[in-house]
């Protein structure tokens, strides 16, 4: 029991040493908030890497993930996996926006399909133009 | 019906159940913060030039709550320690320490809530410094209501009086015509809803107190800049507007009396008036509901499961140690939250 409560004991110490780092991470965030870094694009990087650093400590430390059984692990793989590919679709799709020029385009260019295909498509079964 | 390993770890997946079933959940809720936080890049990324908000919200109220979440944190993990080490007392110390601080949370919370519900952002046709925030006179706001419903009664009352004597006469005239007047919710006033009281009040301005410069800015569109847009060669706001306190005062507020007609735009920190306020409020009015979940489950387990301790100490320490994978994960989201929302 003794050895049990000495285990429990340097878990305490963790948990203190943990607790003062997500604080002073806190200040570390708001601080770096106000330098410039030269581009707004640095500064959000600096403070989502702070904030992923800060989360992993919650996550090892406090939610025992450092120590965990595999089933849990496994779990939290699928979970990551969709999560990651949440993410990526979310800035995938605003690199390929829908273009809208392009449907414009289209406009014109079915009109002539419909006008060429008039004559023919009156002789043809379809009594009504394919395109509508 | 007994629940199954409560207490002894489960033999294929080596954990009690519980904790799988935590996991699990934390998992659909990962991917629900997901959802939201990948809304909230879309919109971000996808807004046109200046229109995003970016610092109209109170850094230092933030940063508060950020540490009562890491401090409760803190203290739910040492409950369970607590209960590890038998000693129930400290147990229910840490457990109330971690709910205090759950609830002052959602007081912070709630105030900063109610204070946005009461600012705007002002778009006037000056020549520079023509886009700032703040809110109205609340005295000045305060006769506007009275004045409008002093008025509207007037005219109901009169209506009454006409139609009365109108339907005690021949009829031969036509009926009088209901008054009309404009609905105007003293909430959160649009940019028409302030024209037309105006117009309705016959009053030419509004009382607002602006908010110190640096209180906020715009990526890429500082406060000074912002007269690509501006067509009107007319004189400014400012030149109009009567700054009745100092300007070298910048930790209060300068109260501005501004023209209706210098008005362009006004927009209040709300969901319908602004895209940053709408995802705002859903994404930390989704966490506000989890922390208030949290607590209810805490105080409950600190409240009623004092028999289980002395029945079942593992299991109660077990369920400590559920109820806190549930509390850090909401601590985690805040983490993100705060410098996502507040700062960058």
């Amino acid at each position: 029991m003794s050895d049990h409560d000495h285990d429990i004991k340097s878990h305490i110490r963790t948990y203190m040493i943990i607790g003062a780092a997500l604080f002073i991470g806190t200040i570390l965030t708001v601080a770096v908030s106000y330098v410039d870094f030269g581009s707004h694009a640095i500064n959000i990087a600096v403070g989502l890497i702070i904030a992923t650093v800060k989360a992993s400590l919650v996550a090892l430390f406090f939610m025992h993930l450092i120590d965990e059984k595999t089933a849990i692990y496994l779990l939290l793989s699928c979970a990551f996996f969709f999560f990651v590919g949440l993410m990526g679709l979310t800035i995938w799709a605003d690199q390929n926006p829908p273009n809208k020029t392009q449907n414009l385009q289209h406009a014109p260019m079915v009109e002539v399909t419909v006008d060429s295909q008039h004559p023919s498509s009156a002789s043809d079964s379809h009594p009504e133009p394919v395109h509508h | 019906m007994e629940i199954p390993y409560t207490v002894k770890p489960r033999p294929d997946t080596g954990v009690y159940n519980a904790k799988i079933g935590i996991w699990l959940f934390l998992a659909s809720e990962i991917m629900l913060f997901g959802a939201l936080f990948s809304s909230y890049i879309i919109l971000r990324i996808t807004a046109p030039e200046g229109s995003w908000l970016e610092g109209v919200l109170n850094v230092p109220i933030g940063f508060v709550n950020t540490l009562v979440l890491i401090a409760s944190s803190v203290t739910i993990v040492m409950a369970w320690a607590s209960l590890k080490m038998n000693n129930y007392k400290a147990f229910q110390g840490y457990m109330v320490f971690t709910v205090l601080c759950a609830l002052t949370f959602l007081c912070i919370k709630s105030v900063e809530y109610n204070d946005k519900f009461h600012h705007y952002e002002m778009w006037t046709n000056a020549e520079s410094n023509n886009r700032f925030t703040g809110h109205f006179d609340k005295s000045w706001l305060a006769e506007q209501k009275s004045a409008y419903k002093a008025k509207v009664a007037q005219l109901n009352a009169d209506h009454q009086k006409a139609l009365s004597s109108w339907s005690q006469s021949d009829k031969s005239t036509p009926a009088p015509v209901a008054p009309k007047f404009p609905e105007i919710t003293f909430f959160t006033l649009t940019t028409t809803e302030i024209r037309n009281l105006a117009a309705f009040l016959g009053t030419d301005s509004v009382v607002f107190e602006k908010e110190a410069k640096h209180a906020y800015k715009y990526h890429g569109m500082p406060g000074e800049d912002t007269h690509a847009s501006n067509d009107h060669a007319a004189a400014g706001a400012e030149d109009h507007a009567s700054s009745t306190s100092a300007h070298d005062d910048h930790s209060h507020h300068e109260s501005l009396t501004i023209p209706v007609s210098e008005i362009k735009r006004t927009s209040a920190f709300i969901p319908s008036h602004s895209t940053y306020f709408a995802i705002y409020f859903t994404l930390t009015g989704l966490h506000a509901l989890h922390v208030f979940g949290g607590a209810c489950v805490l105080a409950y387990f600190v409240i009623c499961n004092r028999k289980m301790w002395k029945n079942e100490p593992d299991r109660l320490a077990n369920r400590i140690e559920v109820g806190g994978l549930f509390w850090h994960f909401v601590d985690l989201v805040w983490i993100f939250l705060f410098p996502v929302l507040y700062l960058l």
